[in-house]
């Protein structure tokens, strides 16, 4: 039997975070158990247990221990104060039908003391059979990753020399602040027209000709002649684009 | 070796759990139960007499390649096998009761340990060492727990025949009595007044 019961009881209580109390028990596995261990302690057959004196033992223990406020611990107290009240009974020596109230608590007893040797059983099982192992199991991978590559230095120059030379020009990343400007584009088309009947469209585009000013140029001519400022004309297929000053058409 | 013989050894070792005597008469549609016997018990005796490191081991209604114990240090140390977890007092104790009474519901497992078992149970439904098994026609329909094939695998044991029987133990397994499970018995029992 591995119960550490047997050698030293190590008790540790900590304070419950909300519902009160939380015993962790390093040392017994419960009032049964317990028990037991004075019994065993006293040297005692658990077929004739003097329950007066182990009633007050069991509760000195989980007095000093700290476990009168687990309920498992105190339920067992419970039935052991009142076996000790039923034992101080006074009866007849011949009084038919009586039963010793200990029957039921030497019943769990002994019921425990054998679960406890099936336990103690089953740990030397599992601890033997620890002792063989069956294939590793591993769940495949989502991804299987390619099989190790075997190569000899010429090829691997020869590899990163393509690679190197596939590599067209160091891309720099542009932080544009600002990637359209239709308002801008509109502004400088109105102030053009102001003057102007009639601009060209690489006059209407600007100084700058990235493709978002260009975006944005288009953006706003499409805009003031969708509101009727400018009309837009384009003499031949794919020709440059004319932009002619309107008359604002008459609001509706 | 026979070709059903290395057929059930690739199986086997390609299989990283207890492969049933069904199982393994699947391999070949022309061999008959008795075949995959004779096939098994052939590797068995290849493993056992050829010096192998591994051994073939019936367990869990099933057969598995296993090492042999000898080596277990050795390969736990180079961290190329993990062993279980050992389990905690309690868990080996609720694992008792439910492995003699299955199923058996959490009351009963409470009434005998002594302490409330919800955490345990959990914790060894976790692992996969206990399942639900159906539910009672007692109040409340209480869930019934019974030990699953993990358990018996844990263990080595080729089924639940193999637990040692209640007798062999100092004592005896008592069925519980109707009326000694009220724990008003006792003491209702006992005379008022003399």
């Amino acid at each position: 039997m591995t119960s550490p019961a047997a050698s030293a009881p190590g008790f540790t209580t900590a304070p419950g975070s909300e519902s009160g109390f939380v015993v962790s028990l390093d040392g017994f596995a419960g009032p049964l158990d317990l028990l037991l261990y004075l019994l065993r302690e006293e040297k005692i057959e658990i077929a004739d247990i003097p329950v007066a004196r182990i009633a007050d033992q069991f509760l000195q223990a989980i007095h000093t221990l700290g476990l009168n406020q687990a309920a498992d611990y105190l339920e067992m107290a419970g039935r052991l104060v009142r076996l000790k009240v039923a034992m101080l009974l006074p009866r007849r020596p011949d009084e038919e039908g009586w039963e010793d109230p200990r029957h039921e608590l030497v019943r769990r007893l002994l019921e425990y003391q054998q679960i406890r040797e099936i336990a103690s059983w089953l740990e030397r099982r599992a601890e033997r059979q620890a002792l063989r192992f069956p294939r590793g199991y591993l769940p495949a991978p989502p991804d299987i990753p390619p099989p190790p590559l075997v190569i000899d230095l010429a090829e691997l120059l020869r590899a990163v020399e393509k690679i190197i030379s596939e590599i067209p020009q160091p891309v720099l990343h542009r932080v544009v602040p600002r990637p359209l400007d239709v308002e801008g584009a509109t502004r400088r088309i109105e102030a053009l027209l102001a003057e102007h009947e009639e601009i060209a469209w690489l006059d209407a585009l600007g100084p700058e000709r990235t493709i978002a000013d260009l975006l944005s140029t288009l953006i706003a001519l499409l805009e003031l002649a969708r509101r009727g400022g400018l009309h837009l004309h384009q003499p031949a297929p794919f020709a440059p684009l004319v932009i002619r000053r309107d008359a604002p058409r008459p609001t509706d | 070796m026979t070709p059903l013989a290395q057929l059930i050894e690739a199986a086997l070792f390609a299989a990283a759990r207890p492969v049933t005597a069904e199982e393994l008469q699947t391999l070949d549609p022309d061999a008959s139960a008795a075949d995959v016997r004779t096939a098994l018990d052939q590797l068995k005796e290849h493993y056992d007499f050829e010096g192998h490191a591994i051994e073939l081991v019936e367990i869990a209604g099933g057969y598995q390649l296993l090492t042999r114990p000898a080596f277990a240090a050795a390969v736990e140390r180079a961290q190329l096998g993990l062993r279980q977890p050992r389990l905690t007092q309690a868990a080996l104790e609720t694992l008792s009761v439910i492995s003699y009474r299955q199923p058996v519901g959490r009351a009963e497992i409470e009434e005998i340990r002594g302490v409330s078992a919800g955490g345990v149970l959990r914790t060894l439904q976790e692992r996969g060492l206990i399942e639900v098994v159906g539910r009672s026609e007692a109040l409340g329909r209480p869930l019934l727990y019974g030990t699953t094939n993990q358990f018996l695998e844990m263990l080595g044991l080729r089924d639940l025949g193999e637990l040692p029987r209640t007798e062999e133990f100092a004592v005896a397994l008592q069925p519980p009595k109707p009326d000694s499970t009220d724990s008003e018995g006792a003491a209702a029992s006992v005379p008022a007044e003399s």
